[in-house]
């Protein structure tokens, strides 16, 4: 294994359960996946699908405490996340890991200085000193394209646009040259026309880092080219996951499918409905028996509603590839065979 | 600057109305003054000419307007009773030991709120936080004076830590004067505290749920460096609006304690004053103590600029 | 299964039922050696009796719990039972067969200064002059209550209607109105009353008089911020465009509204006027002796009769802390309910 090519996160069965008082949720229900060095990984579903739950477990943010049980194994850059104590685990955030969160306008503190946000960052992991933080900052901002750095640093955050805003919640999390950087729907907030900017930004700042990145989105169309591969989540669990290319151009999973054919094409005829999946996500304090999208599914079977299905190869006829390339699958019917079945018939 | 200017006036008004309903109000006394001042028994043209010398006969608006015309100039007249001191003499030499004693009780309060708010909000739900959460609304239902008494009981009178009815001044000896202020300005602070503990936790609470936080976390900073770097200060504006609201009552709990312990402080002044129908003494110190209460809130309202930058455009 | 359940619920119940009934046990004994023991320090025993009593507030909690199956806001409970009792002993104080409250003349042949002793004709005990402690603390919680009572009922009228007005014309009355009102409160409360009591007599009259003026100025300002919010709602629109009154659409549309939250407010006030009311009395402004008040009762400690006979002052102290407490804790209740504004403060 080389430098270039080092397994920077590995997830192992992870579940992270919370017991309310109105019942006990599974957001997490056994997830797993493994990310290199430099590598991107889209995850993809509804809200409430236990996306953004995923991503604050993977880093630990998320804890064993009280109301929360997190089970299965987390490792960032060979340290098992979950077994560590707090004191030691806040010293891999930063270093190792950082995130990108959703809403600018709330994730930078109103009465700190723009500067402060991504200088303390720098004093406490680093131990640089003022100046050189300070240095170090303006920097940063530069990378982020942010224009006259050093005047921003002094500046508050309402002071700053919503884009520019998110730039300085990357720049925060770039401080300490993080291997691997969760962004939790990072443009979701912010205009349309600052979001592609936005997204092809981390996307650079990532491949000039050999970064590994996961983009938690639930909008595939951001997803679509700007990462390696793709995870989609439906209730707590990874229905379909392969390489980004292999899921859009041959979804297994309906419910893959059914996200694919919510994305508005500039290519589609004028006057294109639009498909909306039918039903509401399910209710994840009392989920349903069997597979947790056979009510909304327009191929369910009565199988689907006894029997959970589990992940498993998908027999799309490309095989041979190595583990991370292949494409798995949580459904009994997969398209994939289903459309197989009915060309023959 | 036309937003100042507009506060500013109102300040004016609200002073004007004040000084002018404090006159009335106390002139209305039942009683005459030139008794109260002569003793009675003297022939009826005594009474006559003094209240002539004193003004007294002439229509209430005209001797509102000497009193608040030489007021201005810090003239508030003279005492009533034996010794007849200079009013504004008498009030520069209570004000000090009043204002000692408040800022002392303001300061213990918020020393102590500070931590206790920060640690029950951090562990919020828990045991600690419960227990600390029902002491101090228990303290709330504790008047100061009755507060003062029990405290007596047991630090001075029990145990003989402090003295009491004594006073010594700042300048004559610094830790004397320190250890008698301390078990009033104790008294003046249990209720602050209360209060304070109670409106910065709840505020605290609710900041630590704030995203910024979690972002902060997410860097990596200690939990203690997060409290007090980044949920504070976005906490404190609820505080630092009650710290003016409770001013009143501040000043009334020193009023109190000044009485219980017998300081030499505006609170027992203005109680023995009222006590013997010492008029221009009750007037000056009302007037003083309502310009101090509006100078305060005044300027806490500038300290929001400082505390929260997003209201600073809008003020400029 | 379902037998299991309630079997598992019955078991509970049981425990819960038990635990009660030790913490009670032990509460009971704690509190009852702390009170009896005769060589403790008054600290001492103030501290038994406190944890006594707080072990059998949570047993009875733990009971009512198990006999209930959910839980009661116990202390809320309590706090009304206690509301209610003192306002019946305080109305029914003269017909009930108490020892002398004011007349020394009465007393010559009763102990003096006298400690508390629950099965004497002095159940809590007599001051200096041999006057039974029950009798005056109940007169004086008569003469506590019908003063905040009125003073609260006259500055939730007159301050209430005067902040309807404001807020209701605006303009010119909203400002005069307004700088009435900051000049009242930029006098201190206590600084007030005693300035009143320079020149009035401290009759009942003339004390609710002056503390309902202390209510006023917060009255005027919640009904008028609450007057403004709903003035600009749709109902009050309508009802001017069907041809209503200005008096009509105050009465009939505004005050009903704003008749919520003014009246939370007052029972918050309450506490704050009984307070006020003893601070008065403690200082000797108030209702003179020989009546009792609780302040002018406490008063009597001072001057060393506190230091060889705690009653004096602890008796009164009592009686004016639990009700204080049972405003305060009913005034949160209120104001959390139908205040969500002013609650916070």
């Amino acid at each position: 294994m080389n430098d270039t090519n080092e397994l920077v996160l590995e997830v192992a069965d992870l579940h992270t359960v919370f017991t309310t008082p109105r019942g006990v949720m599974r957001a997490v229900d056994g997830v797993s996946m493994s990310l290199r060095a430099g590598e991107t990984l889209g995850i993809v579903g509804e809200s409430g699908s236990g996306k953004s739950v995923l991503g604050r477990t993977v880093m630990g943010l998320i804890a064993d405490n009280a109301t929360t049980a997190v089970s299965g194994s987390v490792r960032i850059g060979g340290h098992d996340v979950h077994a560590m104590k707090p004191k030691d685990r806040r010293k891999l955030w930063g270093p190792e890991v950082a995130m990108v969160f959703q809403d600018p306008m709330t994730s930078l503190n109103p009465v700190k200085r723009v500067g402060a946000h991504i200088t303390e960052a720098l004093r406490l992991h680093l131990g640089l000193n003022r100046k050189d933080a300070h240095e170090r900052a303006i920097d940063l901002l530069r990378q982020v394209f942010i224009p006259e750095p050093a005047r921003r640093m002094k500046q508050y955050p309402h002071e700053l646009s919503g884009g520019m805003r998110q730039r300085v919640v990357i720049a925060m999390a770039l401080a300490c040259d993080p291997k691997l950087l969760i962004a939790d729907e990072p443009t979701t907030a912010l205009d349309v026309t600052v979001q592609k900017q936005i997204l092809d930004l981390l996307a650079s700042l990532a491949s000039q880092r050999n970064m590994a990145t996961i983009l938690i989105s639930h909008d595939l169309g951001a997803v679509e080219g700007r990462t390696d591969r793709v995870a989609v989540m439906y209730g707590g669990r990874t229905v379909e996951t392969s390489l980004t290319s292999r899921v859009f151009a041959r979804p297994a999973h309906p419910y893959a499918e059914a996200l694919l054919a919510s994305i508005p094409r500039i290519a589609d005829a004028p006057h294109t409905v639009l498909r909306a999946i039918e039903g509401a996500p399910p209710n994840m304090l009392a989920p349903p028996g069997g597979c947790s999208f056979a009510p909304r599914c327009r191929l369910a079977q009565d199988r689907c509603r006894e029997e959970q299905p589990q992940l498993r190869e998908m027999s799309d006829g490309v095989r041979g590839l190595h583990a991370e390339a292949s494409h798995l699958g949580a459904c009994h019917f997969p398209l994939t065979e289903v459309t197989e079945r009915q060309e023959v018939g | 600057m036309r937003r100042i200017a507009l506060r500013a006036g109102e300040l004016l008004a609200v002073l004007f109305v004040v000084s002018f309903g404090v006159f009335a109000m106390v002139t209305l006394m039942p009683g005459d003054p030139a008794v109260a001042i002569l003793g009675e028994g003297h022939p009826k043209q005594d009474y006559v000419d003094l209240r002539q010398e004193l003004g007294l006969d002439d229509p209430l608006l005209t001797r509102y307007w000497h009193w608040l015309s030489s007021a201005v100039t810090g003239d508030l007249g003279r005492s009533l009773v034996p010794p007849q001191g200079d009013v504004t003499d008498r009030i520069l030499g209570a004000l000090p030991v009043s204002f000692q004693l408040a800022t002392m009780g303001l300061l213990i309060a918020l020393v102590l709120a500070v931590p206790l708010a920060m640690w029950s909000a951090a562990h919020a739900g828990g045991l600690v936080d419960r227990i600390i959460s029902a002491s101090m609304f228990a303290i709330l239902s504790i008047p100061s004076f009755l507060a003062g008494l029990l405290l007596i009981m047991v630090f001075a009178n029990g145990l003989g830590w402090f003295p009491r009815a004594q006073w010594v001044r700042i300048s004559e000896d610094l830790p004397a004067n320190l250890h008698h202020a301390l078990l009033p300005a104790l008294v003046i602070a249990m209720m602050e505290l209360a209060l304070f503990t109670r409106i910065l936790r709840n505020d605290l609470i609710v900041t630590l749920n704030e995203d910024y936080i979690l972002a902060a976390r997410a860097k990596g900073m200690p939990p203690w460096r997060i409290m007090v770097t980044d949920a504070l200060r976005p906490s404190s504006f609820s505080l630092v609006t009650l710290m003016g609201i409770s001013l009143g009552r501040l000043i009334g709990s020193t009023v109190i304690v000044e009485y219980l312990f017998a300081l030499p402080g505006m609170g027992s002044m203005i109680v023995t004053a009222a006590n013997q129908g010492d008029f221009p003494l009750v007037q000056g110190a009302v007037l003083i103590i309502a310009l101090v209460y509006v100078v305060v809130n005044a300027s806490i309202d500038v300290s929001y600029g400082y505390l929260d930058p997003r209201t600073r455009r809008v003020h400029a | 299964m379902r037998s299991d359940k309630s079997r598992a619920r019955a078991e509970n119940r049981t425990r819960t039922l038990l635990v009660g009934a030790a913490l009670l046990v032990a509460g009971g004994a704690v509190a009852g050696f702390g009170w009896t023991t005769p060589t403790l320090v008054l600290a001492g025993k103030a501290v038994l009796v406190l944890a006594g009593l707080g072990l059998i507030f949570h047993g009875i909690a733990r009971l009512v719990v198990g006999f209930r199956g959910k839980p009661v806001d116990l202390l809320f409970v309590l706090a009304v039972v206690w509301l209610i009792g003192i306002c019946v002993a305080a109305v029914l104080a003269p017909l009930l067969p108490l020892g002398e409250h004011n007349d020394v003349a009465k007393t010559l042949v009763e102990p003096t200064n006298m400690a508390p002793s629950l099965l004497t004709d002095h159940p809590l005990g007599t001051n200096n002059q041999g006057l039974d402690l029950l009798s005056r603390s109940l007169h004086g919680a008569r003469t506590s209550l019908a003063i905040s009572l009125l003073a609260v009922t006259i500055g939730t009228v007159v301050g209430g209607a005067i902040g309807v007005m404001a807020g209701y014309f605006r303009k010119g009355v909203d400002s005069v109105v307004g700088i009435f009102t900051n000049a009242l409160l930029a006098v201190p409360p206590l600084i007030l009353l005693i300035t009143l009591s320079t020149f009035l007599d401290p009759s009942l009259r003339n004390m609710a008089l002056a503390l309902s003026l202390l209510t006023i100025p917060s009255m005027v300002r919640l009904a008028r911020a609450n007057t403004i919010a709903f003035a600009q709602r749709e109902f009050v629109m309508a009802a001017r465009l069907m041809g209503a009154t200005r008096f009509r659409v105050m009465t009939r549309e505004l005050v009903p509204n704003v008749l919520l939250p003014v009246c939370s407010m007052a029972v918050v006030m309450i506490s704050a006027l009984i307070v006020a009311e003893a601070s008065l009395s403690f200082l000797g402004l108030g209702i003179q002796q020989p009546d009792p008040t609780w302040g002018n009762m406490i008063a009597e400690g001072e001057g060393g009769a506190m230091e060889d006979y705690p009653h004096i002052v602890l008796v009164p102290g009592a009686f004016l802390f639990l009700t204080v407490f049972s405003f305060n804790l009913l005034g949160e209740k209120a104001q959390k309910r139908w205040d969500t504004r002013s609650a916070k403060l």
